[in-house]
């Protein structure tokens, strides 16, 4: 009699592993070819293996709910017949020679042959005995282990050992399986030496004939670090949750949504999933980004792989992990480019701020008859051009707001290419408005209308930020009544105005509601002394409070 | 940088596709009117087969045989045999012993009902799941399965059967059944004496939506190629439903073509045959290509890599197992006494003896030397080949194994 090993194939295209769900055979059954033995479930489905051979089970060589890789073999059949002497694997051949030898128990207890459900010979019979595989009942996104080609070890590759100087020959099979995985893990990872001759073939704890100790040889497992890891034994069921702190490997996402959520920085475990299938949408990650506040600023870039793993992980409460409550952003680009410029200029020049309030009434009766008026049909006016045009005519009346500090030497301008700082998609930008003094307000009104289009839409050019003289900020845009502002370097003076609301205001002694803004400014004190800028928005004040001055 | 930077398309593309219009007009499938059938779900046979193609009425009860029982007995007998031969080979792939299976069940009815209607020197040009018609031709079962075991790129010979090797690239042989169609045509210009040939392209729902057949039916339609396209709407491309691959009963696309579309109960293999035989008659008498929609069901998985309950409903599948193509043919010979129990156990036998023949078969098929790959590039030795073989042979010899899979 022989005893023949089933090793478990790969029943669908290109899986490694399985998991055994359950026996349906205990050693000493009988089973004929293509009795249903046990069932499996791959990465694709729960399926049903048959015997291939007919005898008496002597063996179950992997228990159930254990995952094991393709080719390791799962039972042992000892098929009760002299042996045939060769042709191995050909035993299933003679399945209905049903004579059993002496001691071969119950081993024709089965019908012979034993195809399922063929002996009624009907259609019905046949029909029913349709391989149909057993729903399987994972849920998508959560517990479910990795699509072929998707998972850590769907890819896995078995390398066959090559010739080397010292370990040439085959030699016996159990010497075999050192002299075969050593020169592999030398190979495949290099950092780890302890790797390459520390596993000894014991740590091999599934069942194994010796004809198949290669096929799991330890160095398979490269992307494992640590030399525990790397013996092959059988990995339990419940690593096949998703591992803590992954990349979201094992949550669904389509490749659009985790180029998505990798340019946002996002992990996708963290993001609810509302697709049909259990997978995270982009509109999920969208929401998700909005709930965060993620949804102004530069980009955000990748997390930093140095957050720490485990606190990442579902099931955890989402509202206290720190993947949340810190987020890392890479300093480039405006952000950089703005970060420098602000220390430059705060760090060089002693600033000196200076505020007053002011009655910009006339200013909104100016800006409404202009917007009322035909030469301005279609330009849009706001109070922002009467501030402009008014620090145009201030400088010109205080020249040395205009300048720059050169060290040893001060370099007035008399020329004013004016800068207004901007919120743009990309950061904070100051475009300026050059020769801006020789503009008539209408002018002034449609270059700051291109200014701001320009802006908004993103599309400024370098070339459009550089050579400011001097700066307006709108922190009235924000809804602000004031700040200081820091100058922009190269500049001496930045002029900031807050929002223009109507306030209680003394007038005549009378208490009057008027629109009043609050104007004010930093100025580099080792040009501007404090005379100089308060004379300098004054003037702009005076403006403010009666546009016609510019009539002057 | 806001939400509205972002792209958006892909969700909004995903719930479109995910509402496919389901009602599509005209498909109501195996109850519509317009399905030929003659023998009923219920095993009763029709007395007449008739319709309208291409605005004439057009009669095929000529192209019934349903009053001789010794080929009823064999169409049931070819169907019976070629299902065990699919189990068993399913459960071959279950054992390790094929790479992949293809299994056809479900499809017996259309595919021994238009393999019988061919003549023999018509040519069939097969997708990779005509494993029926294969055996219509006379194709030794075992050799199907040596592609799938890996052994071979081919099997057979295909001009010993006029059974061209199964292709796995969709809809190719649609292309190549048209152009061998108009081989034919001129080969018969050249020699009169011939006998009239006509070449069937099989192909499936999913396939369907493939460019080659467009091609290959405007090519058939302009040169009115004899060919008969023959499209086994079995309701599945794997996962995505018929529904999905078309808006109208697939035979209605001939139309637009302008040659004759039919669409018959895949599943009454008598109709098929019959359906099948006329449509072989219309291309090898000059009429030009027909196309049958053969509206069967898979009642298996696409191949054994997939698992067709997590895409359709199970109460699907017990419904068509009402329709099963062997059950009605079953049931019409035992009403009218046409076989007994003495028939059906014989075929029992003859099928157990098959399938273990087959497993005998597929166990000891020969491993090819995969040198033997180097001699097939040309026909005489050439100097790169030579020298891939050189580098292959040193390559080989550096293992430390054997190489050999236990």
């Amino acid at each position: 009699m022989t005893l023949k090993t089933f090793d478990l194939p790969d029943v669908g295209e290109g899986l490694t592993e399985a998991e055994i769900v359950e026996w349906r055979v205990a050693p000493g059954q009988a089973v004929a070819v293509n009795d249903i033995i046990c069932e499996i479930e791959t990465a694709k489905s729960l399926v049903e293996l048959s015997s291939p051979y007919e005898g008496t089970v002597s063996e179950l060589l992997v228990v159930a709910g254990e995952t094991i890789e393709v080719g390791t073999p799962i039972i042992s059949v000892d098929d009760a017949r002299e042996s045939p002497g060769g042709s191995a694997g050909s035993g299933g051949s003679q399945q209905e020679s049903s004579g059993g030898s002496a001691g071969s128990g119950g081993s024709q207890q089965q019908s012979p042959g034993g195809s399922a459900g063929t002996t009624g010979s009907s259609s019905a019979a046949l029909a029913d005995a349709i391989d149909t595989p057993v729903p399987a009942p994972d849920m998508p996104g959560e517990v479910a282990g990795p699509l072929v080609g998707s998972g850590p070890k769907a890819d896995s590759v078995k390398r066959r050992p090559r010739k080397s100087s010292a370990t040439a020959g085959p030699g016996t099979p159990s010497a075999g399986t050192s002299s075969r995985t050593t020169p592999a893990d030398q190979r495949t990872t290099p950092g780890s030496p302890s790797d390459t001759s520390s596993t000894p073939a014991g740590q091999h704890t599934t069942p194994v004939s010796p004809s198949d100790t290669s096929s799991t040889p330890a160095g398979q497992h490269t992307t494992r670090a640590s030399p525990s890891d790397s013996s092959s034994t059988p990995i339990p069921a419940d690593q096949r949750t998703p591992r803590p702190g992954g990349t979201g490997g094992r949550v669904l996402a389509k490749p659009p949504v985790r180029k998505a959520a990798r340019d946002l920085g996002i992990d996708l475990a963290d993001v609810p999933a509302s697709g049909s299938a259990g997978d995270v949408t982009k509109q999920d990650l969208l929401g998700y980004r909005d709930r965060l506040g993620g949804g102004r600023g530069s980009v955000p870039q990748s997390v930093s792989p140095s957050v720490t793993p485990s606190i990442a992980s579902p099931g955890t409460d989402r509202g206290i992990s720190a993947g949340d409550r810190i987020e890392r952003i890479p300093v480039k680009g405006v952000r950089k480019a703005t970060a420098e410029a602000m220390v430059r200029s705060a760090f060089t020049a002693p600033h000196a701020s200076i505020f007053v309030d002011v009655d910009a009434s006339r200013t909104m009766e100016f800006v409404r008859r202009l917007k009322a008026s035909r030469d301005y049909e279609g330009i849009r006016v706001s109070p922002l051009l009467i501030v402009a045009r008014a620090v145009i005519w201030a400088a010109a009346r205080n020249p040395a707001v205009n300048a720059t500090w050169g060290d040893d030497e001060i370099l007035v301008k008399h020329f004013l290419n004016l800068g207004i700082a901007a919120a743009t998609p990309r950061g904070l930008m100051v475009p300026n408005i050059k020769d801006a003094q020789d503009l008539s307000l209408k002018e002034l009104a449609l270059a700051l209308n291109e200014l701001a289009t320009t802006a908004r839409d993103g599309r400024t050019q370098p070339a459009q930020m550089q050579g400011g003289t001097l700066t307006v900020t709108n922190i009235g845009a924000l809804g602000l009544d004031t700040g200081t502002p820091i100058i922009n370097p190269g500049e001496v003076a930045i002029v900031a105005f807050g929002t223009i609301k109507q306030k209680p205001w003394v007038v005549g002694g009378e208490v009057v509601p008027r629109w009043i803004t609050t104007l004010g400014g930093s100025f580099d004190h080792r040009v501007v002394d404090g005379e100089l800028s308060a004379r300098f928005i004054a003037d702009v004040a005076s403006i403010l409070e009666e546009p016609a001055l510019l009539l002057d | 940088m806001n939400g509205s930077r972002l792209p958006t398309a892909e969700f909004e593309a995903e719930d479109v596709a995910r509402s496919p219009d389901v009602d599509v007009a005209g498909s109501s499938g195996i109850d519509d009117a317009d399905t030929l059938h003659i023998l009923s779900e219920q095993g009763e046979l029709g007395s007449t087969l008739t319709a309208r193609v291409g605005g004439e009425v057009v009669d095929f009860s000529p192209y019934v045989r349903a009053d001789d029982t010794e080929h009823l007995r064999s169409l049931y007998r070819d169907m019976y045999l070629i299902r065990r031969f699919d189990q068993e080979s399913t459960a071959l792939q279950r054992q390790g012993q094929l790479a992949l299976w293809v299994p056809l069940t479900g499809q017996e009815g259309a595919q021994i009902g238009s393999g019988r209607a061919l003549q023999p020197q018509d040519y069939a040009f097969p997708t990779y799941r005509e494993h029926g018609v294969a055996l219509t031709r006379g194709v030794e079962p075992a050799d199907l399965l040596r592609l799938f075991r890996g052994v071979t790129n081919g099997g057979w010979d295909p001009r010993e059967h006029n059974f061209h090797l199964y292709t796995l690239v969709l809809a190719a042989q649609c292309l190549h059944a048209v152009g061998y169609a108009m081989g034919l045509q001129r080969d018969q210009l050249a020699e009169p004496s011939l006998p009239p040939a006509a070449s069937i392209a099989y192909f499936g729902d999913g396939a369907s939506s493939e460019g080659d057949v467009h091609e290959s039916m405007v090519f058939a339609a302009s040169f009115k190629a004899p060919v008969v396209f023959f499209c086994q709407n079995n309701q599945w491309a794997i996962s995505v439903p018929s529904t999905v691959q078309t808006r109208v009963p697939l035979a209605q696309r001939a139309a637009g073509y302008g040659f004759p579309g039919i669409r018959v109960d895949g599943n009454d293999v008598v109709a098929v045959e019959a359906v099948t035989r006329w449509a072989l008659e219309h291309a090898r008498s000059g009429r030009g290509p027909v196309l049958i929609e053969a509206y069967t069901y898979r009642m298996s998985a696409h191949t054994t890599a997939d698992d067709p309950t997590k895409y359709r409903l199970s109460e699907d599948e017990r419904q068509w197992r009402t329709r099963d193509p062997l059950l009605r043919l079953e049931t019409h010979l035992r009403s009218t006494g046409q076989a007994d129990d003495a028939f059906f156990e014989g075929l029992d036998a003859q099928a157990r003896t098959m399938t273990t023949g087959l497993r005998e078969a597929v166990l000891s098929m020969p491993v090819p030397d995969l040198e033997d790959r180097f001699a097939s590039v040309y026909a005489e030795p050439h100097p790169l080949v030579q020298e891939e073989l050189a580098f292959f042979r040193e390559y080989q010899a550096g293992f430390a194994d054997d190489g050999q899979v236990s």
